[in-house]
C-alpha cells in the first residue's frame, strides 16, 4: 500500500509539473494582458506532433525535442503577430470567440497534416529503463526525467522572475499593467515575449509526454481545462500559484483515481464503491477547485478577482 | 435592436419556421424538417444563454452541460419505463436547477475571466460524470429505444410533430424570456451588468438576481437537451463537450447579444453554416474557425458590431 501510494505520488508529481509548464504561460498571459487564450492547449498538442515528426526525421528523440522548442516558439510568435495582437483591448468575449475559432482551425489542420489516427514516438534508449526505488518497487527513468525537467524549468522560471529585470517587469505587469506602461515599459513587446515563451513551454510539455501518451488531436483539450483549473486554484497571474496549483491538481487527480475507490470500499460494498469511485475520481479536481474558490475567490495566491 | 424591429424579426423567424414543413413537403426534401428541428433545439439553448450573457453579462462557457443533463434525463427515465415528454421536461428542469444553483453560486463569487473558466470547468466536471456512467454507455452514449411519448401516444415519432412541438417550446420560452427581461427582475439584471456596485448601493443584492437568472437559464438549456435527445434518438457525453459550449456562445454573438430573437437567428446562421460547410469538406471546422476569427478581427467592436453595421442600424 505504501509502495502504491509512493508510485502514485510520483505519477501525480509528474503530471503536476507538466500541468505547471502549460499553466505558466497561460497564467502570465492572463495576468498581464487579461487575455483569455483557449488556444494554449492546441500548442501543447502541436509540440507533441512536432516531436513525433522531428524525431522521425532525425532518428533521435533528443534532437526532435531540441527542434520542437524553437518551432513552437516561432509558432507562438506568428500567432501573436497574426491574431492575438489585435485582441488585447477587446472584450473577453471576443478573445474567447477568436481563440475558440483558432482551436477549431489548428485541430483540423493538424488532422489534415498528420491524419486522425493516434501517433507514437519511441522513448530514447538511454531513458527507457526503470530504477529501483524501495524494495521491489521500480519507477520508469523517463518519468523521472520529466519530473526533473519540469522542476528545473520551474526553478529557472522562478530565478528569472525574482532575479532579473524582465522578471521584475513581469511581476509589475501582472499586478498593474497601466502603471508599468506609464513607467515607459513597452508592455506589448513584453507580452509578445511572454506569449512566445509560454507557447514554447506548452510545446515542451507536449514534446515530453509524447513518448508516454498516444499523440492525438484530443490531447490538448483536457489539459487546457485542467490548466484553467490550476490557474483558478493558484490565482491568476501568479507563477507561484500556478506551481502550487499544478502540483495539487496533479497529485489529487492521480492519487484520487487510485485511492478513491479503495477508500470508498472501506465504507461501501465493493461494486457500489467501484462505480462511485469511477464516477467521483474525474470530478475530484473540480470539487477541489470549488472548495478552494468557496474559501478564497481569488485563488490561493491571487491578488485580484 | 429596437422593440419594433425585434418584433418584426421574431414574426419573420417564427413565421418562417411555421411554414417550413409546407416548403419541405413541396420540395419533397423531408430532411429539411430534421435539420430545422435540430436548429430549433439549439435555438432554445442559445436563447437560454443570451438571457444571462446578453442581459446579465455572464459569459458562461459551460452551457453544454445543461444540454447533457436534459438529454440524459430522457435516457435515464426511458430506461426506467417513463416515456412521457412532460415528465422528461420536468425531470430535466429538476435536475438542472440544483446543478445550476450550486455551480452558479460558486462561479458568481468571481468575475470576468474567472467566471468563464470556472463555468467551463464545472461543465467539464458534468461531462466526466456522464462519461463514467457505464450503465448508460459511458463514453459511447446510449441509443434511445424510442422518442418520448405525448399524452401516452408515440406522436413524436412523426418528424413533423416533433418539429412543431419543438417550435412551440421555443416560442413559449422566447415569450417567457421576453417577459423576464422586461420585468423588474430583468431590469435589475441589466443594471447589475452595467454597474453592480451601484445596484448594491440602491439596495439590491446583485448576487441573488444573477444566480436566479443563471438557474433559469440552465433549466431552459436543459429543455433544449430533452428536444435534442428526441431529435437524434441518441444521447452521449459528446453533447456536452466544451466545443458545444463555445458554439452556443458563437450563436448568441452571431445573432447579436441581448435581444433574444438574435440568439434564435444566430442558431440558424451557425448551424446552416455548419451544414453548408460540411457538404464541402469533412474538415469544415477549419473553415468555420477561420470565418469566426475573421469576423472577430474584422470588426472593431466584435461580431455584434459587424452585424449591426451590416444591418445598417446605428
Amino acid at each position: 500500500m505504501t509502495n502504491l501510494l509512493l508510485l502514485q505520488l510520483l505519477n501525480g508529481l509528474q503530471f503536476g509539473v507538466l500541468l505547471f509548464l502549460i499553466a505558466a504561460g497561460l497564467t502570465l498571459v492572463f495576468g498581464i494582458m487579461d487575455f483569455v487564450n483557449l488556444a494554449h492547449g492546441v500548442i501543447y498538442m502541436i509540440g507533441a506532433y512536432l516531436v513525433v515528426t522531428f524525431a522521425g526525421l532525425t532518428g533521435s528523440y533528443g534532437l526532435g525535442l531540441l527542434l520542437t522548442l524553437p518551432a513552437t516558439l516561432l509558432i507562438g510568435l506568428v500567432l501573436e503577430f497574426l491574431i492575438f495582437r489585435h485582441l488585447y483591448d477587446r472584450s473577453h468575449l471576443d478573445q474567447v470567440l477568436a481563440t475558440f475559432g483558432l482551436v477549431m482551425v489548428i485541430t483540423e489542420a493538424v488532422e489534415i497534416i498528420w491524419g486522425a489516427a493516434p501517433l507514437t514516438v519511441s522513448m530514447p534508449e538511454a531513458l527507457s529503463g526503470s530504477v529501483p526505488l524501495i524494495g521491489p518497487l521500480r519507477y520508469p527513468v523517463f518519468r523521472l526525467a520529466i519530473i526533473a525537467a519540469g522542476l528545473l524549468t520551474a526553478l529557472g522560471l522562478w530565478l528569472v522572475i525574482t532575479r532579473t529585470r524582465i522578471g521584475m517587469r513581469l511581476r509589475a505587469g501582472a499586478s498593474n499593467r497601466a502603471m508599468l506602461s506609464a513607467l515607459g515599459v513597452d508592455v506589448r513587446r513584453l507580452f509578445t515575449v511572454i506569449f512566445a515563451f509560454g507557447a514554447m513551454l506548452a510545446g515542451f510539455a507536449g514534446a515530453m509526454v509524447a513518448p508516454i501518451l498516444a499523440v492525438d488531436t484530443g490531447m490538448g483539450e483536457s489539459v487546457l481545462i485542467l490548466a484553467f483549473v490550476v490557474i483558478v486554484i493558484g490565482g491568476i497571474g501568479s507563477i507561484k500559484g500556478a506551481f502550487a496549483g499544478a502540483l495539487l491538481v496533479g497529485v489529487v487527480d492521480t492519487v484520487g483515481r487510485v485511492f478513491g475507490p479503495i477508500l470508498l470500499k472501506a465504507v461501501m460494498d465493493p461494486s457500489a464503491a467501484a462505480q462511485a469511485g469511477r464516477t467521483l475520481a474525474p470530478m475530484l479536481v473540480y470539487i477541489l477547485m470549488a472548495l478552494i474558490l468557496a474559501i478564497r475567490p481569488a485563488g490561493l495566491f491571487g491578488q485580484k478577482t | 435592436m429596437s422593440p419594433r424591429l425585434r418584433n418584426i424579426a421574431a414574426i419573420v423567424i417564427f413565421g418562417g419556421f411555421a411554414l417550413l414543413p409546407l416548403l419541405a413537403g413541396m420540395l419533397g426534401e423531408s430532411f429539411l424538417i430534421v435539420i430545422a428541428t435540430r436548429i430549433l433545439a439549439f435555438a432554445i439553448a442559445a436563447l437560454a444563454l443570451d438571457l444571462i450573457l446578453g442581459y446579465g453579462g455572464m459569459v458562461s462557457f459551460g452551457h453544454a452541460a445543461y444540454l447533457g443533463i436534459g438529454a440524459y434525463a430522457v435516457a435515464i427515465l426511458q430506461r426506467a419505463g417513463i416515456t412521457d415528454l412532460g415528465l422528461h421536461l420536468l425531470a430535466a428542469i429538476v435536475a438542472a436547477a440544483p446543478f445550476a444553483l450550486v455551480t452558479g453560486a460558486i462561479s458568481l463569487r468571481t468575475r470576468g475571466v474567472y467566471f468563464i473558466m470556472i463555468t467551463l470547468a464545472f461543465a467539464q466536471m458534468a461531462y466526466f460524470f456522464f462519461v463514467s456512467l457505464s450503465a448508460y454507455g459511458g463514453d459511447d452514449g446510449v441509443t434511445l429505444a424510442a422518442r418520448s411519448t405525448l399524452l401516452g401516444e408515440p406522436l413524436l415519432e412523426n418528424d413533423r410533430v416533433l418539429f412543431y412541438v419543438t417550435l412551440g417550446l421555443l416560442l413559449a420560452i422566447y415569450l417567457l424570456a421576453l417577459r423576464i427581461t422586461q420585468s423588474r427582475f430583468g431590469r435589475v439584471l441589466t443594471g447589475t451588468r452595467e454597474n453592480p456596485v451601484r445596484m448594491q448601493a440602491i439596495g439590491y443584492s446583485p448576487f441573488r438576481f444573477q444566480l436566479t437568472a443563471y438557474v433559469i437559464s440552465g433549466c431552459l438549456a436543459a429543455v433544449a437537451g430533452v428536444m435534442l435527445a428526441n431529435q437524434t434518438e441518441f444521447v452521449s457525453p459528446a453533447l456536452m463537450n466544451w466545443h458545444r459550449s463555445g458554439e452556443l456562445i458563437v450563436m448568441v454573438v452571431l445573432g447579436g447579444i441581448g435581444n433574444l430573437i438574435g440568439a434564435v437567428g444566430g442558431a440558424v446562421i451557425a448551424l446552416l453554416l455548419e451544414e453548408f460547410l460540411s457538404r464541402f469538406s469533412e474538415h469544415w471546422p477549419l473553415f468555420f474557425g477561420l470565418i469566426l476569427i475573421g469576423v472577430v478581427l474584422a470588426s472593431r467592436d466584435g461580431v455584434s458590431g459587424l452585424i449591426r453595421r451590416i444591418g445598417g442600424a446605428k
